[in-house]
């Protein structure tokens, strides 16, 4: 029987704004699929977006939600999962939001490894505003913003995110749903903060003038710069370069995870145990 | 109320309220003059099984109260005037989502970077309107050392009457200010809680912003069964995207009216010797205690003078204001900026003539100065 989504959508929103062929149909899919087979109650749920078109992303799901501010959504987050640190907190966002206008929260909560899942929809341009340069165009590409081509460096999210100390990194595409399923399953279950990177098409906006006008020729260059992190690890420097491995790419179920440590400061207030010292991580160090 | 008697500073005033308020979840940045209100309550509130963090920036700081707020805590954050601005956008947040949270500004020298140790009254425009848009803020400010705990304590009440934030202002005077003050009890304190309004019917039949056009919302807690949506863009009674003329109209009108239509709840203000006064002066903060040492002085001297202390600074207390202003004909607004309060008591008043003492070089204002110019003008 096939999978029915009603009961994780707010129909009343359908249809979607985003433009047809876009991949955060796809996402926003496997991510309720991914839900389903955790069995979490939507009322221990909390979504988090920012804006951009993956901002809209929070309103499509049936699980208390919010919609932040440009880039903020793991500044929120952490306030609800540290006021609540029982609950799943995700957090969705595009790579202008989480990277440009937010970069800053991206790497200090990847750095505190409080327990978040963010996924960042890359789509590799500012949809929804019509086309200026995020940091993960790619150089030489046209936006409306540099229309003489994109000179400014990249970003790589996840090479961001291990850098930062995020314990679970991984990046899919949507043209795996199913995989990207299980993947998202991973990070959502993992304790601290998990990265997930999804990389998706914006025919649209980032398409039009960059000779992928429909969604199957951006899929298809998508398809083209991404290699599995099992091939990716044989291949040499000079294979890899322009190239995004996919898969899980760090997963450190040791680290601490920053509401426990939380939990140990108010023990120390509340004279259950002695201060913290450098000693208590000297294995961490 | 019960009281006690404690020797303490400003700043850890407030952060004694808050903890004593109900707040469980502190977020900020270090910032002088105000940091020593994330150091108190960095102890305190982990000992009552509360919260606190120091985020990676002003902003942060306050995205993670909001965040926390909407989960269905008390939440505080502190800061100076440039933090403010750091944060005016996402207080806007809170302004159209309706979330309650108390954020005390301990003001120094401006504009930018300022004078970061020096006394300012600089930013009480600001308070009114620290973000764009339309809404009505909620500002108290504290003109004794008791105040900067009772008016902390006012402002947690008054954010989860009005379902938004209010801005407690001190100064750095009055925030490292340190000396004897008579507050009340921390169990007073808890037995006057009045939390936020929840609703407890079906989930079908709620509606978070479906409320009378003088009301704020009902936000229940997070996770209780009651799924909605948050959003600073403008919203349905759902709390859903719409642009929907009238959705629109009705919702920017109501968080005006909200507290326009309630001041009689949020005004607040101090009359000292004002009963035979014939000059009158206007200062609050800090600049109020050598305000009433000036009044006493030249009292002495046979000059009847009174002084009229806002403490709540938005909305002001205008129709009290007028009420005096209308019998007294030398007024007199004294404060550490050029005239922010100044041009409001000229507003609330109609009356052009009010003089202003504006002293605008971090150091704060002696009564021998205010005498000064008392006896220049009148």
């Amino acid at each position: 029987m096939a999978f029915n989504y009603d009961k994780y959508l707010r129909l009343e929103k359908m249809p979607t704004l985003w433009c047809w062929g876009c991949g955060d149909g796809v996402i926003l899919k496997a991510f309720v699929r991914a839900i389903e087979k955790m069995d979490i109650a939507q009322d221990d749920i909390c979504v988090v977006s920012g804006i951009g078109c993956s901002g809209r992303f929070s309103s499509y799901v049936d699980f208390n939600t919010v919609h932040t501010t440009h880039g903020r959504t793991v500044a929120y987050a952490t306030g609800i999962k540290l006021a609540r640190p029982d609950k799943l907190v995700v957090c969705v966002a595009g790579d202008g939001d989480a990277l440009a206008i937010g970069g800053n929260h991206t790497i200090h909560g990847c750095r505190r490894n409080i327990d978040l899942t963010m996924i960042i929809i890359n789509n590799f341009i500012y949809g929804l505003t019509n086309s200026q340069t995020s940091p993960t165009t790619p150089k030489g590409m046209w936006t409306v913003s540099q229309k003489a081509g994109n000179i400014d460096p990249t970003f790589d999210t996840c090479d961001l995110a291990i850098a930062a100390g995020a314990s679970f990194v991984a990046r899919e595409t949507m043209l795996e749903p199913k995989k990207l399923e299980k993947v998202l399953i991973k990070a959502m279950k993992h304790k601290g903060f998990s990265m997930m990177e999804v990389l998706s098409n914006c025919h649209i906006n980032l398409g039009r003038k960059n000779k992928m006008v429909s969604a199957m020729e951006n899929l298809e260059w998508i398809d083209s710069i991404t290699v599995s992190k099992k091939k990716y690890d044989t291949m040499s420097e000079e294979e890899q370069l322009n190239l995004l491995p996919t898969g899980v790419l760090k997963e450190d179920t040791d680290a601490d995870e920053y509401c426990d440590m939380y939990a140990e400061i108010q023990k120390v207030h509340q004279g259950q145990r002695a201060k913290i010292t450098q000693a208590d991580f000297a294995k961490k160090i | 109320m019960s009281t006690r008697e404690v020797i303490s500073t400003g700043n850890e005033l407030a952060a004694i309220a808050a903890v004593d308020a109900g707040c469980r979840f502190f977020g900020g940045y270090p910032l002088t003059p105000s940091s020593e209100v994330m150091h108190v309550i960095s102890d305190l509130l982990p000992k009552n099984g509360g919260t606190a963090i120091q985020m990676e920036d002003e902003i942060a700081g306050i995205c993670c109260v909001i965040g926390a707020a909407m989960a269905g805590d008390r939440a505080l954050t502190a800061t100076s005037g440039p933090g403010v601005s750091l944060k005016a956008e996402n207080l806007g947040l809170a302004q159209m989502a309706e979330v309650p949270l108390v954020l005390v500004n301990v003001m120094r020298g401006g504009p930018s970077t300022g004078l970061p140790t020096r006394v300012s009254q600089g930013d009480v425009l600001q308070a009114k309107n620290p973000s764009h848009g339309d809404y009505k803020s909620i500002t108290l400010c504290a003109g004794s050392l008791a105040e900067c705990y009772t008016e902390t304590v006012r402002a947690f009440n008054l954010a989860d009457r009005f379902m938004q934030p209010v801005i407690v202002l001190l100064d750095e005077t009055i925030g490292h200010m340190h000396g004897k003050a008579v507050i009340p009890t921390a169990e007073a304190v808890e037995a006057a809680i009045v939390p936020r309004k929840s609703f407890d019917g079906p989930a079908e039949e709620y509606f978070p912003y479906e409320c009378e056009a003088d009301e704020p919302a009902v936000l229940n807690q997070m996770f209780t069964g009651y799924r909605y949506h948050f959003t600073g863009l403008h919203h349905d009674k759902n709390g859903f995207p719409t642009e929907e003329i009238e959705t629109c109209r009705k919702l920017i009108q109501r968080l005006e009216d909200k507290v326009a239509m309630h001041e009689d709840e949020l005004e607040s203000y101090e009359e000292f010797m004002m009963d035979d006064a014939d000059v009158m002066l206007v200062a609050y903060g800090s600049v109020s205690l050598a305000a009433k040492e000036t009044i006493r002085n030249l009292r002495a001297e046979g000059i009847k003078a009174g002084l009229f202390r806002p403490i709540t600074l938005w909305p002001s207390p205008a129709t009290k204001m007028k009420e005096y202003t209308d019998k007294i004909k030398n007024v007199l607004v004294v404060e550490l900026n050029i005239g922010q309060y100044h041009s409001e008591v000229q507003r609330a008043t109609a009356r052009l003539d009010i003089d202003g003492l504006f002293k605008v070089n971090g150091r704060a204002i002696s009564p021998h100065e205010i005498a000064a110019k008392v006896k220049e003008l009148y």
